[in-house]
This record gives structure tokens, C-alpha cells and sequence, in this order.
């Protein structure tokens, strides 16, 4: 029998399996739960764009693109960024169409770790980058966002965490799972520090669309800024592509250069289909991002408006599409929290610290579903909270 | 205000109170409104959507195409206000191209709908000729696709 803890990498084999895993599988053996734990929008993807990864396909697009993507399509992206975030990138070498932001995110991280430097990440967020960090030989320094603070980066948390061995900075937002944003007044004192430093920033935007109220606004932006930062997007979020894998990553030449060498031996390029669908989503899609952006809008509204209502904190997200209340103060973790909303209630939301330490206390709430679902889901919450405010 | 309107026409069950929510308003407003509406007509009922095809229930739909001689004065309304009160219509509209009136019409049986056809419509006056074409399969409505319930098939992916 082999001894497989002995011959498999040992950094693969040191990884944690991500936290939320658990939770699903939990999840997945239970029947009638009225779930609020999806990362991924419940619209379906806008008919014309379907379509037109449907007519790619009926003319015998089935081939392989070119590495980075068709150059339609990086034009598009171009256009896009520049349209939409101010930001300027060649089409022709500094954008590449990758599978998802999550492939973005990897060999971002991969073309600028060497072994041994670090890479900060605030947290709570998205599952994937610590790990993704350490498989890359980087050390992950995790920095813990405040509630008090919007759990925004504040320019003392990224001071603390700087060292000789910092490499680059992870930064998220519109963010997962709290739903915080960077306006550009929050960004200017993160600029400042790292203006005159070595320091990359890994901008992650996946959810640039989603903000309320404000603007996104890219940290590339801003004047030293774009030749330090690696700008990562996608179509998941805003055109309600996720099942189409499609996300790309913009940087200066040095970078994507390096960048491209990991996507083009390990993926090739991204799925053909997927990339003439998303030409049309970047043609004609706006109307569709603000119609599901308006709608997003409202749900969150009426959610925090419920969570206060039934005396639950929660600091107000002005992006993405989840909710992150404090449910510390019922005197449970939150994974015990969440594990008795489930069995007691069949309501299902996420433990916060399957997103980092610092997310304990918390819980994820995902308004990707329709105000009907919200509405039961909330009368079960509300029936939850009350029963255990009663035996307190 | 169109947003308003725009999501009661989507779902007509949300209450007063979560508009106020969603809209950021006060919910007398809301339902100042929203009465505002009812009176003057821009809101003009609520109905609900049913797929009876997956009911006992037997019934038989029909669009039937007129081509009706104008009256003087009165163009088409007239005919229109005859037709439009019997309660088997369910839908009447004045069309352009190589017709002039659609009627939607629902009867139990076909032999109900051709009767009311033969029997009422035609012999109205003004009617010059009926064009009965009977609906055989309903796959989408009021933006709505008639098919199986949808289930969330969205995976719990991280």
C-alpha cells in the first residue's frame, strides 16, 4: 500500500480543504433547506448573449484561440475598462483572457512569487488566496479588516503588515464576503504607502459592477499606480456568465508577459464559446448589468432593512451581493450559528469564518435570490432569533 | 414612478411594506401611490398565472382573426366594445397588417369556441370575415415560460 502523505506534494497535502466545503457538504444532505449561500448570481446569462455563443458554435468556432484570447475580444475588454474604470490597457499585450478570475488570480500570483516573500491579504475574503499563496511557495500575511472599520483596508492595517519581504498586496474589493468597497477617498492612503515601494498590488475586481450607490473605483487608477498593479475581472458576477468560465487579467507588459507563459502551458486559452458570447456581452450588455444591478440593489435594502428590524447587526455593504451581520452576540460561534439556523430552521447562510479568523462572529448572507425566498428565508431568521433571545 | 410599476408588473404579490424597503420610501407613500394608480386607471387589476394544462381542468384557447368594415366616426371601437364584453374573450387588439381585430378567446371545448365563432362573432355587424386559429401548446405568457417549476441548480462552488 502506498504511503500517499509521503510521495504527494507536500504543500498540496499541507493545504487546508476550504472551510465553506464543509458547510456544503452538510448542505447537500439535507432537503427542503431554503438556502442564501450562493456566490453566483441567480439570473441566467441575457438571452443575446447565450445566443451568441450559440451561433459560434452552429459556424464551427470550436477551435483553439490564441493564447491570450481572440483579439475581438481583448479589444472589447479594452474598450471596456477604459469605458467603465477609466483604466488603459493594450489589447494588443497587456490583457489576457483567462478561465475565470480565478485563473487570473493564480498566475498573477504564480508570475510574481518567489519563495519565501509575502503576500498580504485582508481578510475576511474570498477562500481561494491564502491557499493559492502558499502552493505558490509565498507566505500569506493575513491582515484582519474591522467591522468598526467597514471592514475597509485602512492605510495603519497595511503599514503593520509591510515588511523587507513584502511582494504584493491582495486587494478585494467590491469584496466577498462582506460586501465592503475602497471608494477612492479609502484608496488614497493605501496609494500613498505603496507609491514609493517595490510593492505589487493584485487588485481583485471581480465584482467592479456590483457597488451601490458609488462607483468602482481600480486602485490602477491612480498616478504610480498602474505599473505596480495587476487588474483581475471577469464575467461571472456582473453578466451572470459564471458557468461560462471566462474572467482575464490586465497588467503592464513585463507582467502579462510572465503571466502568459503559466496560462499557455498549463490552459492554452480559455473556452472558445465562452469568449465570442462574452464579445457580445461587452457590445451589448450594459443595459442587462444595470437591470440585475438595480434588482441587487433593492434586495439589499430590503434585507439589512430586516436584519435590523429583527434586532441583527450589520454594517451596510455598498457592493457585491452578500450581507455580513454580527451574530456573535448569541453567545455561539458563528459555525454553531449556522449549523442550528440549518437543522433547526432549514435556513442555510455561512459560517464567517470560513472566509478567515476574523470573519468569525459573522455570518455570509447571499441576496442572489428572489425577494420571495428572502422573505421566507427572513420569517424562519427572525423565528430563529426570537427562540433563542426567549431561552437567553 | 416607473421603477414602481415595473416590479409590480413582475410579481404583484409584494406588499406595500417591502416596496418601501426596496425603493428606500415610506410606506404610506407607497400605498398613496400605488392607490393613485388604481384610481386612474394605470394599474387596472392583479391576476395570477396558472398553467392549467397541469390542472384536471379542460379547456381550449383560441386567436381568432377579423376583418371588420370601419364605421364612420367610430373606426373600429365600436365592434371592439361589442366583442370585448362578451366573457369568453379574454383579449382584444386592433392590429395593422392583413387584419384588423385579434380576439383571444378560452372556452371549455372546441365546440364551444366554434359555436361562440358562428354564433356571436360572425353575425355581428360590421364583420366581414373570422379566422379561427386554435392554440395547441402555451409556452409562454405575460413573460412567463409554461413548463416544469425551475429548481435552483446553482452549485455551492467555494
Amino acid at each position: 500500500m502506498l504511503d500517499y502523505n509521503r510521495i504527494l506534494s507536500e504543500k498540496v497535502l499541507g493545504t487546508k480543504p476550504s472551510g465553506i466545503r464543509k458547510f456544503f457538504d452538510l448542505l447537500e444532505e439535507m432537503k427542503d433547506v431554503i438556502s442564501l449561500t450562493v456566490g453566483q448570481p441567480d439570473f441566467v446569462t441575457p438571452w443575446h448573449i447565450r445566443e451568441a455563443g450559440i451561433e459560434s458554435l452552429e459556424k464551427g468556432k470550436t477551435y483553439y484561440t490564441s493564447n491570450s484570447g481572440t483579439i475581438e475580444l481583448r479589444k472589447e475588454i479594452s474598450k471596456y475598462l477604459s469605458r467603465r474604470f477609466s483604466l488603459g490597457y493594450s489589447a494588443e499585450n497587456e490583457i489576457i483572457v483567462t478561465v475565470g478570475g480565478s485563473e487570473a488570480i493564480d498566475i498573477a500570483l504564480r508570475a510574481v512569487i518567489n519563495k519565501g516573500d509575502e503576500i498580504i491579504i485582508p481578510s475576511p475574503c474570498f477562500v481561494c488566496y491564502d491557499p493559492l499563496v502558499s502552493i505558490s511557495g509565498g507566505i500569506p500575511v493575513i491582515v484582519n479588516t474591522r467591522m468598526e472599520d467597514k471592514f475597509k483596508l485602512t492605510p495603519e492595517l497595511l503599514k503593520s503588515a509591510i515588511t523587507p519581504k513584502t511582494k504584493a498586496l491582495i486587494l478585494s474589493y467590491p469584496n466577498n464576503p462582506t460586501g465592503a468597497i475602497m471608494t477612492k477617498e479609502d484608496l488614497e492612503p493605501i496609494v500613498e504607502i505603496l507609491r514609493d515601494t517595490d510593492i505589487l498590488v493584485i487588485s481583485d475586481e471581480i465584482y467592479a459592477e456590483l457597488t451601490y450607490g458609488k462607483n468602482h473605483c481600480s486602485i490602477a487608477t491612480f498616478e504610480g499606480m498602474r505599473e505596480r498593479t495587476i487588474v483581475v475581472n471577469g464575467f461571472s458576477k456582473a453578466y451572470a456568465m459564471t458557468g461560462w468560465r471566462l474572467g482575464y487579467v490586465a497588467a503592464p507588459v513585463p507582467i502579462t508577459e510572465q503571466m502568459l507563459k503559466i496560462h499557455q502551458y498549463c490552459i492554452m486559452c480559455s473556452p472558445t464559446t465562452s469568449q465570442f458570447a462574452a464579445i457580445q456581452a461587452m457590445r451589448e450588455g450594459d443595459p442587462d448589468v444595470r437591470m440585475m444591478c438595480d434588482e441587487y440593489d433593492r434586495r439589499r435594502r430590503y434585507l439589512l432593512h430586516h436584519l435590523e428590524r429583527i434586532d441583527i447587526d450589520c454594517f451596510e455593504p455598498e457592493g457585491a451581493f452578500y450581507v455580513f451581520p454580527y451574530v456573535g452576540k448569541f453567545g455561539m460561534t458563528s459555525e454553531q450559528f449556522c449549523e442550528r439556523l440549518l437543522f433547526e430552521k432549514g435556513v442555510a447562510i455561512v459560517p464567517g469564518g470560513a472566509f478567515g479568523d476574523c470573519g468569525e462572529g459573522f455570518a455570509r448572507i447571499s441576496y442572489a435570490y428572489s425577494i420571495q425566498h428572502l422573505t421566507v428565508a427572513l420569517e424562519r431568521i427572525e423565528e430563529f432569533v426570537n427562540e433563542l433571545k426567549a431561552q437567553n | 414612478m416607473k421603477t414602481l410599476l415595473e416590479i409590480l408588473e413582475n410579481d404583484s404579490r409584494i406588499t406595500a411594506e417591502q416596496l418601501a424597503v426596496m425603493l428606500d420610501k415610506e410606506v404610506g407613500d407607497i400605498k398613496k401611490m400605488i392607490a393613485d394608480y388604481e384610481k386612474d386607471g394605470v394599474i387596472l387589476g392583479y391576476k395570477t398565472l396558472i398553467d392549467w394544462d397541469k390542472t384536471e381542468r379542460e379547456y381550449v384557447s383560441a386567436l381568432i382573426e377579423l376583418k371588420v368594415t370601419p364605421q364612420r366616426d367610430r373606426g373600429f371601437d365600436k365592434v371592439a366594445e361589442k366583442i370585448y364584453n362578451y366573457p369568453e374573450v379574454q383579449s382584444v387588439y386592433l392590429m395593422s397588417g392583413s387584419y384588423d381585430i385579434a380576439v383571444l378567446i378560452e372556452g371549455k371545448t372546441m365546440r364551444e369556441v366554434a359555436y361562440f365563432v358562428a354564433q356571436k362573432l360572425a353575425p355581428l355587424e360590421y364583420i366581414i370575415s373570422t379566422a379561427t386559429h386554435f392554440v395547441l401548446r402555451k409556452y409562454k405568457d405575460k413573460g412567463v415560460i409554461y413548463g416544469p417549476a425551475e429548481t435552483d441548480e446553482r452549485g455551492n462552488c467555494l
